[in-house]
């Protein structure tokens, strides 16, 4: 028997107590993602598309689900540990799936810019909050219904017309919870006509010796000419899983760059669809996988062109040690009509050592003439002759697998266009490379020093 | 007086998949002095050099090396650079993602920590890449950039030649520097070594023609064939297979 059914009874038993701490707009979706998940079980790996991670098994244990908002007291020192300089970024903290504005943040917001609870949104804005939530989203997905069903709060960004954010918008994702916990989160971001935002998502754990797991689902609704710039950096521990997925739509001339940053991990799954709805979008969808000991990662992504003179790119890089495993699943389809696109689908791979594993299976779709499409996957170790060219120069042989490692993943970390972050993923990755643990606490300390200079 | 000993190779033999290439190689190299090993194609130059690095892939099957005290064999690829071995690559190998600066960086403080010595300032450092950069004019551009990467054949040598005077190494060997240079290159490459060369150090010049050492001088010159040295003499040997070719050593070397 599935382990949905444990969700699904949840739902049954406690709709009425999910809607009260929710918004009519998010709870009428409820019902519909109940429907959907009739008859389904969870994934597991006799499910196409996930034969290298079982949804089921990862879901399977019994996990609290905070559905009471029993209020969980956050160690603020904790939180803080991030060290994330207040000055740089317009920063929110969801823990579990809470959000908490930090410091000044709404009065800090420019006019017309919303950044905050997305049940309250839902409560205050139900128009515009029901104009997009679930609708970029499937509900075909039995995760994505999953969440849909159970999901109380979120987070909610909207940039309208014409607004250009100067300030990255951060989010800080936290666990806190005494017992294993699942957290169900939502982000839903609208950017309107001509809106531009650059967001930097944070998934932390701070604690390694309890169990987590999250549900995340982000919508990502970019009119058009639209920008968005996309950071999600996974931080975490191997005591916590977590089921993402990410859903973007962009209209005509809209420019979407999403990068995920895996540093750390327990058992990740991360979804990515995109839809180029509109005409002439740029694409670019990155993704870097650092993983070891028994650590655990997949990508799987699917880009659909629908439009026509686009041009979207996917690079993904890996470096797997110890007994890690990764795999990546990447789709393009080039559907009938999207003439002029150009696909690019770029998978590479580094196993660090004979116990690492990486599974790759990239696919490309065309039902259109006059396109421009490829995809590479490869899978190897590190140069040798690199390595002794470098020992040769005195360079050891532990610190020159480490440049080259960080080396490897430069291609992916230098698509980041946001300012101060580049430098600071480099340093990240040198200190996860080097095998020093919390790594990010300590940059994000060094990085606050360097601003105040 | 006689100068002291740095290189001492003692009867090596040296196999690279179960083929045998080095059938017994004696070789001495003082300090201050110049040497040139030629031969024909396939006769076991390169072999040697990368043998006397360290590379892998390459089976020491017999014989011994002595440098400066050190038994060269046992020491890892880093420690021998440590040591003050230094091998200029025929073929310098392209590093993308990993910038010049960071190379150099890492190859002399890694350096400076094996004598137990503290890392260099950044200041100090940019001032000793700033003068070595001078001896071979290789371009400030080229620091920024990923280590050989999209650089000329006469930039990647020079670029060798760079590492070496940063590096300060008691034995350089050669690996054919002179081959894809154009004249100007030849002789800035050369210069460069020249500059290098005190009375303390010494170099092993590993080449094909007799070209590049009408700018290094050598003291001794030796033919290898079929994986031994088969001929030792002063620099008018260069001159003399330039002359003739290797046809007339072959023939000799077939008939003993």
């Amino acid at each position: 028997m599935s382990s949905l059914s444990q969700y699904t009874d949840i739902y049954r038993d406690h709709r009425a107590t999910l809607d009260s701490h929710s918004a009519p707009v998010i709870n009428a979706l409820r019902p519909a993602a109940f429907d959907a998940l009739k008859g389904k079980t969870l994934p597991d790996r006799n499910t196409e598309g996930y034969e290298k991670t079982s949804i089921e098994e990862m879901m399977a244990p019994d996990f609290g689900l905070n559905i009471n908002r029993v209020n969980i007291p956050v160690d603020a020192a904790a939180s803080f540990h991030c060290g994330v300089p207040n000055l740089s970024t317009l920063l929110g903290i969801v823990v579990n799936d809470e959000f908490h504005p930090v410091g000044t943040l709404e009065s800090r917001l420019p006019e017309g810019v919303f950044f905050g609870s997305l049940a309250k949104a839902a409560a205050t804005h139900p128009e515009l909050v029901g104009r997009y939530y679930g609708k970029v989203a499937s509900l075909d997905s039995v995760t994505t219904a999953l969440n849909t069903m159970l999901v109380e709060d979120g987070v909610f960004i909207y940039v309208p017309k014409g607004v250009a954010l100067e300030k990255p918008l951060q989010l800080v994702n936290i666990f806190s919870s005494p017992t294993p916990l699942m957290a169900v989160r939502r982000v839903l971001i609208v950017l309107e006509e001509g809106a531009s935002a650059q967001l930097l998502v944070c998934d932390h754990t701070q604690d390694s010796t309890q169990q987590y797991l999250s549900s995340q689902v982000v919508e990502i609704a970019l009119s058009a000419n639209a920008r968005l710039d996309y950071y999600d950096l996974e931080e975490s521990r191997e005591g916590t899983s977590r089921c993402s997925s990410i859903y973007a739509r962009q209209e005509d001339n809209s420019s979407l760059l999403v990068n995920g940053m895996t540093l750390s991990c327990g058992n990740t799954r991360n979804d990515y669809y995109i839809e180029i709805a509109g005409n002439g979008c740029d694409t670019l969808l990155a993704g870097m996988a650092i993983a070891s000991g028994h650590q655990h990662i997949d990508n799987n992504s699917s880009v659909n062109h629908l439009g026509s003179h686009c041009h979207s790119r996917q690079l993904f890089k890996y470096v797997l040690d110890d007994d890690a495993s990764g795999a990546f699943e990447g789709g393009i389809v080039v559907n009938e009509g999207a003439v002029k696109t150009e696909a690019y689908q770029s998978d590479r791979n580094l196993l660090a050592s004979t116990g690492a594993k990486m599974h790759t299976k990239p696919q490309l779709l065309i039902y259109c003439d006059d396109v421009k499409c490829s995809h590479g996957a490869t899978t190897g170790q590190l140069d040798q002759e690199a390595l002794f060219y470098m020992r040769s120069r005195g360079i050891g042989e532990k610190m020159a697998r480490t440049m080259l490692m960080q080396a490897f993943m430069s291609e992916v970390i230098d698509t980041v266009r946001m300012e101060g972050l580049r430098e600071r993923l480099h340093l990240l990755v040198e200190k996860r490379f080097h095998g020093q643990e919390s790594f990010c606490g300590d940059c994000m300390t060094s990085c606050a020093a360097a601003k105040k200079q | 007086m006689d100068k002291n000993i740095l290189l001492d190779i003692h009867d090596l033999h040296a196999s690279v998949d179960g083929k045998e290439i080095l059938k017994g190689i004696n070789l001495q190299v003082r300090e201050g002095e110049v040497h040139a090993i030629m031969g024909p194609n396939g006769s076991g130059k390169s072999t040697l050099s990368m043998v006397l690095a360290g590379a892998p892939g390459y089976t020491v099957t017999g014989g011994n090396v002595d440098f400066h005290g050190k038994k060269l064999l046992e020491l890892s690829p880093e420690d021998r650079s440590h040591e003050g071995l230094f091998l200029s690559f025929q073929y310098p190998v392209e590093i993308p993602g990993v910038s010049m600066v960071n190379f150099m960086r890492a190859a002399v403080n890694e350096k400076r920590k094996y004598f137990n010595e503290s890392p260099l300032s950044a200041s100090d450092f940019l001032k000793l890449m700033r003068q070595k950069r001078a001896i071979v004019e290789l371009d400030n551009k080229l620091a920024s950039r990923s280590v050989n990467e999209g650089f000329s054949g006469g930039e990647k040598k020079r670029n060798e030649i760079f590492q070496m005077a940063v590096l300060e190494p008691k034995l350089s060997i050669l690996d054919e520097t002179d081959s894809g240079l154009d004249i100007d290159a030849l002789r800035i490459v050369a210069g460069g070594v020249n500059k290098l060369k005190t009375d303390r150090n010494a170099t092993i010049v590993i080449t094909h023609y007799q070209r590049l050492l009408d700018y290094i001088k050598p003291d001794f010159v030796h033919v290898l064939y079929k994986g031994r040295i088969v001929k030792t003499a002063g620099p008018e040997l260069a001159l003399e297979l330039e002359e003739k070719g290797y046809d007339w050593l072959k023939q000799n070397e077939n008939q003993d």
